[in-house]
């Protein structure tokens, strides 16, 4: 890490921009890698850089926990992690050279997520600097903690609208000892039941996606148990290294699917909920809980489907966002987010309108 | 103790709010008699006890809903309480306040077998899911010890954690959604069916919120599918420094245990003589570390902890050989409170939390304490996650005990925020750790947490006085450290 400049400066400018900021009542758009400078509502205010503030700050593998700046980028984490026969559980896709802040701020998981848990759940603490320039600790560096409300928690996907993430604590896992993906031809209702029975049955599944008639599933875990599993399940064995790959292109959307001209919405839904009946090709994953939708169909239309199936639609990438990108919330709940919004960021500075136009 | 020390009830308030709740709630579900109010004065923390001015027994949802706005129009403090199993004080009684017992909200709505989740009304008892899912191969997670009596949501309002929390998480991650008021009778559904929902994560905040933010109605909780079978090991040390490490082995071995747990020699001998589960009485602390799952995994489970653990120096190795022993490996650390309550008249249960590699500089520190102060203390750990249960014994018809015992708490929970940890790790804050908080957070945190309890409860009735201190409180407590006085007692109030 080449750094010309002492860490402590680097957060006496942020808390300086800040406090500028919050005096003047002027918005401020914070950045990390700028990878994800696509998600969510459009960026607005002057940019506050957060990439120089980086580094792993404490790491002790048998701890289960590291803690690193929130300009670490997201692969030299992982790099780090990996060297000690560890992972973020979560798999985040990068999409870009992203930084652990971004990650968090983002909140989003990948292939992992069903079976694992999101970013938000293994989140244990967090440093940041509130829209005064307060800087705050909270939660901490063990697994177990209910002192104070959990601030920590509230950071994960909350798009930088309450807080500039300093410093994160995680929760890491062992990496997996042994890994298989088996791939089945199935219809998307076949792979819905199949993957919500085998969810049910203890099986070690870490991630499942299903496209186009082809269900990929990955199992991890301990050798005999995925052994075990794979002879349970059937299915055709996919080479490593070709699964691998995989899931990556699943992860970092680059497989062909997401090449896609319409706009592409994110369904968080229950996970046997059946097939949305709406124009547009469609890719599942996390046992059948996230649905991919590239459909040119209404916004309410898409919506109203994915309430239906006990969920929320999010507009995640388009070229027009007119109809908003997040569900609307109730009037109870916006009126509990606008007043946690002030709480932490009073002069409505930090990402205004990044997640809704009020916050 | 609180009592003495607590004002008077209004009379007038009492009457408007007695009468105004009768307008809905039948007689029996409404109890204001000295002798009707009497059982709810405390909760498993009892050396804090406050009746009530009133306790209401809502059938429905409904009827909580009214209850709440009726507070809200009188300025009536209310506290929400579900089993009244929690041990910091959280269901505490307000003097001029109604206790809300959820108590009567009892029946499981849904169980999804395919999608495996339940719905339940808030007063389901934890174990109860269990054992409505088990016909579908499913149980849920989250074990407190309490969990025959506890309800799932006092479980949501602590974040209950458990024997088996660092394989399966916490009650914050078992839980999809939640239906809840506010004080004004605002309806939240937070959280969904899928596993996210827009907007900020108030399933997270609101869980271990302590019942200052909302009163839950209804859980949706994530059931799993019922390991086939377990298997425990249990291994002695002939120092804690050694079985610290073995932990860290297990870990750094890349096995995430379903449990594993410590004890140390004056946890196994003051159980051993009840439960007779045949521990090693001269080691100076055992570890039980569980593999659950499928055979297979089991197997190749139990072989890699056996092969860490005897290369971490344990004295003595056994694998349980059948479920019987494996009951009996559990049988002593599943007594040791109720034994610390045997040997002893009374005992302090502290719930610190702190990074496993500190564990060996913590427990001397605290046996230089249990000297210092000339009181017993048995420790007993849930070691995959570093969270430390010390159970101090006293006695407290000795006088000056009770204070020594405060000290010696304080003492340890400045030590675990020390090290790196926190005053509590499942327990709660409750009223009983509120000077903890003025230690462990600033009063800009302190700051923040007061602004989010305004967010959602402006003029503060639900639950106050727990959870999180006033800076009043600290500031006082930061005087008293000021002018070197004898501390009042951190980490304890009076009894």
């Amino acid at each position: 890490m080449q750094r010309a400049q002492p860490l402590s400066e680097i957060v006496d400018q942020l808390v300086q921009r800040i406090s500028a900021a919050a005096a003047q009542g002027t918005p401020l758009c914070i950045r990390g890698g700028g990878s994800k400078g696509f998600y969510g509502e459009q960026p607005r205010g002057a940019v506050l850089a957060t990439g120089a503030y980086r580094g792993i700050i404490d790491y002790a593998p048998s701890e289960l926990v590291v803690t690193a700046r929130a300009g670490t980028p997201l692969a030299e984490l992982e790099a780090v992690l990996a060297n000690e026969g560890q992972m973020l559980a979560f798999e985040p896709p990068h999409f870009g050279p992203a930084t652990l802040g971004g990650c968090v701020a983002a909140g989003l998981s990948g292939p992992r997520r069903a079976n694992a848990g999101a970013v938000r759940d293994f989140v244990l603490g967090v440093r940041l600097l509130d829209g005064m320039g307060n800087d705050l600790s909270f939660g901490g560096q063990v697994m177990k903690n209910v002192a104070g409300f959990d601030v920590s928690r509230l950071m994960a996907g909350a798009l930088g609208t309450l807080g500039v993430l300093l410093e994160v604590s995680l929760k890491v896992l062992p990496l997996p000892k042994a890994q298989a993906t088996l791939r089945f031809e199935l219809s998307a209702a076949d792979a819905i039941e199949s993957m919500n029975r085998w969810a049910g049955a203890a099986h070690p599944i870490s991630a499942t996606r299903w496209n186009d008639g082809e269900l990929l599933a990955r199992l991890s875990g301990a050798g005999a148990a995925v052994e075990a599993a794979a002879r349970a399940l059937g299915g055709e064995r996919v080479d490593e290294q070709h699964a691998a790959a995989s899931w990556l292109a699943v992860r970092e959307h680059s497989e062909p699917y997401f090449e896609t001209q319409f706009p592409l919405w994110r369904l968080s839904v229950k996970s046997t909920s059946a097939m949305p009946d709406v124009p547009g090709a469609q890719l599942i994953e996390w046992g059948g809980a996230l649905r991919w939708l590239a459909t040119d169909a209404d916004t309410h239309r898409v919506r109203a489907i994915a309430s239906t199936c006990g969920g929320h639609a999010t507009l995640f990438r388009a070229s027009d966002k007119a109809a908003g990108v997040f569900a609307p919330l109730s009037p109870a709940l916006m009126a509990i987010h606008r007043k946690l919004k002030r709480s932490l960021d009073p002069k409505g500075i930090l990402n205004p309108g990044r997640m809704y136009p009020d916050l | 103790m609180p009592t003495s020390a607590a004002p008077a009830p209004d009379p007038a308030l009492k009457a408007k709010l007695i009468g105004a709740l009768s307008a809905f709630l039948p007689a029996s579900a409404l109890l204001h008699e000295r002798e009707d109010v009497q059982p709810y004065e405390c909760d498993a923390l009892s050396a804090y006890r406050q009746l009530p001015m009133a306790v209401a027994l809502p059938a429905t949802e409904a009827e909580v809903q009214r209850i709440l706005t009726t507070c809200d129009a009188l300025r009536v403090p209310v506290v929400a309480r579900g089993a009244g199993t929690g041990l910091s004080g959280g269901a505490l009684p307000h003097y001029n306040g109604l206790v809300l017992s959820l108590a009567r909200l009892t029946r499981i709505l849904d169980i999804d077998p395919a999608a495996r989740s339940a719905r339940l009304q808030t007063g389901v008892r934890n174990q109860a899911i269990s054992d409505a899912a088990a016909p579908f191969g499913l149980y849920y997670a989250p074990d407190p010890s309490s969990q025959i009596a506890c309800s799932i949501g006092g479980n949501v309002a602590e974040n209950a954690g458990g024997m088996h929390c660092l394989k399966y998480g916490l009650t914050v991650h078992n839980i999809l959604k939640l239906r809840a008021y506010t004080i004004e009778g605002e309806l939240l559904e937070i959280g969904g069916d899928g596993l996210d929902a827009a907007g900020y994560d108030l399933l997270a905040l609101l869980t271990g919120s302590e019942g200052l933010l909302a009163v839950i109605t209804e859980v949706t909780v994530r059931l799993l599918p019922r390991p086939t079978r377990a298997q425990c090991i249990l291994a002695a040390f002939n120092d804690v420094v050694a079985a610290g490490a073995a932990v860290a082995n297990i870990i750094s071995a890349g096995i995430i245990p379903a449990a594993l747990e410590m004890m140390d020699r004056m946890t196994t001998r003051a159980v051993e003589p009840f439960v007779k589960a045949g521990y090693p009485l001269d080691a100076a602390a055992i570890l039980l570390c569980e593999a659950d799952g499928n055979d297979a995994e089991i197997v190749e489970q139990i072989e890699l902890m056996k092969r860490v653990i005897e290369c971490s120096g344990a004295t003595e190795v056994r694998v349980s050989a059948s479920e019987a022993e494996r009951l009996r490996f559990w049988a002593g650390r599943k007594a040791a409170f109720p034994a610390a309550g045997r040997i002893s008249p009374d005992y302090y249960c502290m719930d610190g939390t702190i990074p496993k590699k500190a564990l060996p500089e913590v427990l001397n520190a605290i046996a230089q304490l249990s000297e210092k102060y000339g009181l017993a203390c048995m420790n007993v750990f849930h070691a995959g996650d570093g969270n430390l249960h010390p159970l101090i014994l006293y006695d407290a018809n000795r006088p000056g005990e009770l204070a020594k015992t405060e000290q010696f708490g304080a003492e340890i929970l400045r030590l675990s925020i020390a090290v790196g940890g926190t005053i509590t790790g499942e327990h709660g804050v409750g009223v009983e750790k509120l000077d903890g908080m003025c230690m462990q957070f600033g009063p800009l945190e302190l700051q923040t947490f007061l602004a989010i309890k305004a967010a959602f409860d402006e003029h503060a009735l639900l639950n106050p006085g727990k959870a999180v201190p006033t800076l009043h409180r600290c500031a006082e407590l930061g005087g008293m450290h000021v002018h070197g006085g004898a501390e009042k007692f951190p980490g304890l109030a009076r009894f």
